[in-house]
């Protein structure tokens, strides 16, 4: 161990400790890094006192000026859906098709609808609406429960097969194979006979041997022709338009394992106002034409029983 | 040479011990492997039955040739050696591994496979971050801790064979949780992803690393203990704790992988960033503060600027880190008066942090001219420079008004990386930069101008990483919180990736140049080594294996 000495370079003097070759000088704390450090402490003990700091056994220290996340949080909502609430009004006591025909509401209803649609809809829906395997594509002409203004509303509303008493999708499609209604031959032949609806090259045979297996199976719902029903969201297997995907290996899976495409219910977290913005920019973006306008209705009173 | 008359009957115990180890450990990971019901558990079993069978037959044929054999008057440098290949082999591997998960946020189309779920970003991340910062930093400081103690406590490492069993039994660990994650097997605690029976591994070789270290500063011949060793020590007991609390689980079976945390909700998450801070803290910044007060010093043949800054910022840092964690948990459901903690001890760490800085800055007084002349200098200082700015900006973000805006944006992806890539990865590098030449007994490094092409591709691809995170990480946080005059949010949060593309490929490109430095220094580190050793005559030279006796 060596002795302390002079650093020639600093004018310090080294400790006196020595490791391998390395000494260490005797400099004291640097002012300025030590009030720094005193500042930070003094500045964390006034923010103790002010805001909710320290815990004890059952409670913790509210501090002095009363704020708290919780209310913060509160009234940030609040002051929210006051704004929202303002603004909506003017869509309140019109119809959707009168909110359609006046540019004012329309441009509004459109503005709101494309922040709802992006931060809620474009999840499943694809930023554009165009939709994905699954998932319907809203910029077309096809429907599945409709595609009138009225109807695209009630759809937000409910939802599908979401658990709301009203909910879209009473009618479900089996799963014929899985659950063993048709052995996998006949599930072969029908997928024929689909294909075959849909105006594309199919074995004849087949198609012939699964005539009477979509009449007993499948009419019921699809209709003898395969045109499908959008009271009941059954889809039109003759339109070349296909959720599921449209090869024959795809259309096989759909009638083997039978999916049902699910839409939460959109009434418990938005305004009756912001769904009728949505279902108008839905189906503007959709290039929806110009309905028929008709008074407003009463909230609820529900539009889609007559279908299309 | 006296070693020459020690008989193969001499074993030493440590050695008969560890060969005893090997071979119970072969036998418990066959019978693990052949009763497991469960087929991940069945492929971590293979890996581990052929990773004990060669070392039990490793060790069989070394005893039988008579090695293993104490020299206690020599260095133990071996591992060292071998820590400093396994830590530059590692860096290649994970900071590529970075480059592709870069590459798959800037170009998700091209770099998305489908067919291979183990190429899928979210288990390529982990592999990622565990492969730099457990691999790549843990093997760094591993092999310099073991140069450093010897060193300064002038004794050679305690425990004979078992410094190379912390140094196998690690890379263990690194195989079995990087396999883990691809494969899928992970109990999904950040920095914490290896299921409960790779935790009790680590845990093995953390004890034998713990006693290796003190065993080797108990045996010192110095009245002191050094400060580099004060913070290697806070570093492996500390991370010994937290990974002991962090990682408390019960195993659905004895031999099955899957495990559910002692935790449960808010109190889970808070364990979980109690863990995960203290990891940045104790692991990043201990640890490497370690390696800095030695190879600073020792490189620019200064004293260490403030013995007292040392003590004072050494205690400091350790008593307030430890309480930061809750900032990673900002408006969530943890407690306000948690996060008012987690903030504020946050922001009395600036200066014990800065303490390090301002230690390591100024040790260079009196020697600022090698900056312009020694490139590995210039490295380490660059080092230092980034730690100061990531432990200003980390209390920076941690208040919460600023945090509400940082969060859970490539901001903080920016900070890790100023932190890791900066701080990290350029002290480790000039570590090994003066590590090589001592431990393979050459004069200099292979060519200077290969540090120097390093040094600047590498501090520019740091550059162009940190830019483009805190452009879009800033973005993201404003496109975040815009609501419409109607009162909706203006950005659907798909828009918000679709306006950082510009700085994610630029974040690819800082990625890829850093790694494309690596690749420079791991050439250059080759070339050294297969220079023609120094001649010995030259005292000037620090000699890899001196004697003991002579050493100083």
């Amino acid at each position: 161990m060596s002795e302390r000495e002079r650093d020639e370079h600093s004018g310090t003097e080294t400790t006196g400790h020595e490791w391998d070759g390395i000494k260490e000088l005797d400099t004291p704390l640097p002012r300025w890094w030590l009030w720094v450090f005193y500042g930070c402490i003094a500045w964390s003990v006034v923010y103790w006192i002010l805001m909710p700091a320290w815990p004890g056994i059952t409670s913790y220290t509210r501090g002095t000026l009363g704020l708290s996340d919780r209310s913060a949080v509160a009234a940030e909502l609040g002051a929210l859906a006051k704004q929202r609430h303002a603004g909506e009004a003017k869509l309140r006591n019109a119809s959707l098709q009168q909110i359609e025909a006046d540019p004012d509401l329309q441009s509004y209803a459109m503005q709101v609808g494309q922040s709802v649609f992006g931060d809620n809809c474009a999840t499943c829906h694809g930023a554009g609406g165009a939709g994905a395997k699954g998932y319907p594509n809203l910029r077309d002409d096809v429907w599945l429960w409709g595609g009138s203004l009225d109807d695209i509303r009630h759809t937000i509303a409910v939802g599908v097969r979401s658990g709301h008493p009203a909910a879209r999708g009473g009618t479900v499609m089996p799963a014929f194979g899985r659950d063993q209604m048709l052995d996998g031959r006949q599930v072969d032949d029908l997928t024929e006979y689909v294909v075959a609806l849909s105006r594309r090259k199919a074995d004849a045979a087949a198609v012939g041997r699964a005539r009477q297996t979509f009449a007993d199976q499948c009419a019921a719902c699809h209709g003898p022709a395969g045109t499908g029903d959008v009271a009941r969201g059954v889809p039109d297997l003759t339109d070349g338009e296909w959720l599921f995907g449209s090869t024959r290996a795809a259309i096989r899976d759909q009638i083997w394992n039978g999916r049902n495409g699910v839409m939460p219910t959109w009434e418990a977290r938005f305004s009756p106002e912001t769904i009728k913005a949505l279902a108008v920019y839905v189906h503007a973006n959709a290039g929806g034409a110009a309905e028929p306008i008709r008074p407003a209705q009463q909230e609820g009173a529900g539009t889609s029983a007559a279908g299309r | 040479m006296t070693q020459a008359a020690v008989s193969r009957d001499d074993a030493p115990l440590n050695a008969l011990v560890l060969f005893t180890f090997t071979g119970v450990a072969a036998l418990l990971a066959i019978l693990a492997t052949a009763f497991s019901p469960d087929p991940a558990f069945r492929f971590h079993g293979w890996v581990m039955i052929g990773a004990f069978v060669t070392a039990f037959m490793v060790m069989a044929v070394g005893l039988a040739n008579g090695r293993f054999k104490d020299e206690p008057t020599r260095y133990h440098d071996g591992v060292v050696r071998a820590g400093v290949i396994a830590t530059m082999f590692w860096a290649i591997a994970g900071l590529a591994a970075g480059g592709l998960v870069a590459a798959q946020l800037s170009w998700p189309n091209i770099f998305y496979f489908p067919q291979f779920p183990e190429l899928n970003f979210g288990r390529l991340r982990p592999l990622h971050t565990s492969a730099v910062i457990f691999a790549f930093g843990g093997n760094a400081l591993i092999a310099t801790s073991f140069y450093v103690v010897q060193r300064t406590s002038k004794a050679r490492l305690f425990g004979g064979a078992w410094p190379w069993f912390v140094f196998w039994g690690y890379q263990l660990f690194i195989v079995l949780a990087a396999t883990g994650y691809v494969a899928g097997i992970t109990q999904g605690r950040e920095y914490a992803e290896p299921e409960w029976y790779v935790d009790l591994w680590l845990t093995i070789v953390w004890v034998a690393y713990l006693l290796v270290f003190l065993g080797t500063i108990w045996k010192r011949k110095e009245p002191h203990i050094y400060v580099a060793n004060w913070f290697y020590l806070a570093f492996i007991v500390t991370i010994a704790i937290l990974h002991l609390v962090n990682n408390a689980a019960l195993p659905v079976g004895l031999l099955e992988t899957k495990s559910y945390s002692a935790f449960a909700g808010v109190q889970d998450a808070l364990t979980q960033w109690w863990y995960g801070h203290n990891a940045v803290g104790f692991f990043l910044t201990a640890g490497f503060l370690a390696m800095m007060y030695y190879f600073v010093p020792k490189r620019v043949e200064r004293p260490v600027y403030s013995y007292r800054l040392s003590i004072v910022h050494f205690w400091s840092l350790i008593f307030i880190y430890i309480w930061a964690g809750p900032h990673h948990l900002h408006y969530t459901a943890l407690p306000q008066w948690a996060q008012t903690l987690g903030m504020t001890f946050s922001v009395m760490l600036w200066m014990p942090s800065w303490g390090g800085m301002i230690n390591g800055l100024m040790t260079l007084s009196g020697a600022w001219d090698k900056l312009r002349t020694d490139p590995v200098v210039r490295m380490m200082v660059v080092a230092i420079a980034f730690y100061g700015m990531s432990t200003f900006e980390g209390p920076l973000m941690s208040i919460r008004a600023v945090n509400a805006l940082s969060h859970y944006t490539d901001w903080t992806i920016g900070h890790v990386h100023s932190g890791a890539l900066g701080w990290v990865g350029f002290i480790s590098f000039g570590a090994i930069y003066c590590l090589v030449p001592w431990l393979w007994k050459k004069d200099r490094l292979y060519s200077n101008t290969l540090v120097e092409w390093h040094f600047w591709i590498a501090t520019t691809g740091i550059l162009l990483y940190i830019a483009a995170m805190w452009v879009s990480g800033i973005m993201e946080g404003l496109m975040w919180r815009e609501y419409t005059p109607q009162g909706y949010l203006a950005n659907a949060f798909v828009e918000t990736v679709a306006a950082k593309h510009i700085e994610n490929v630029i974040r690819t490109l800082g990625g890829v140049m850093y790694l494309a430095g690596a690749v420079i220094m791991s050439y250059n580190l080759w070339r050294t080594i297969r220079m023609p050793s120094s001649a010995t005559a030259d005292l000037s030279a620090p000699a890899p294996n001196p004697l003991l006796a002579a050493a100083e």
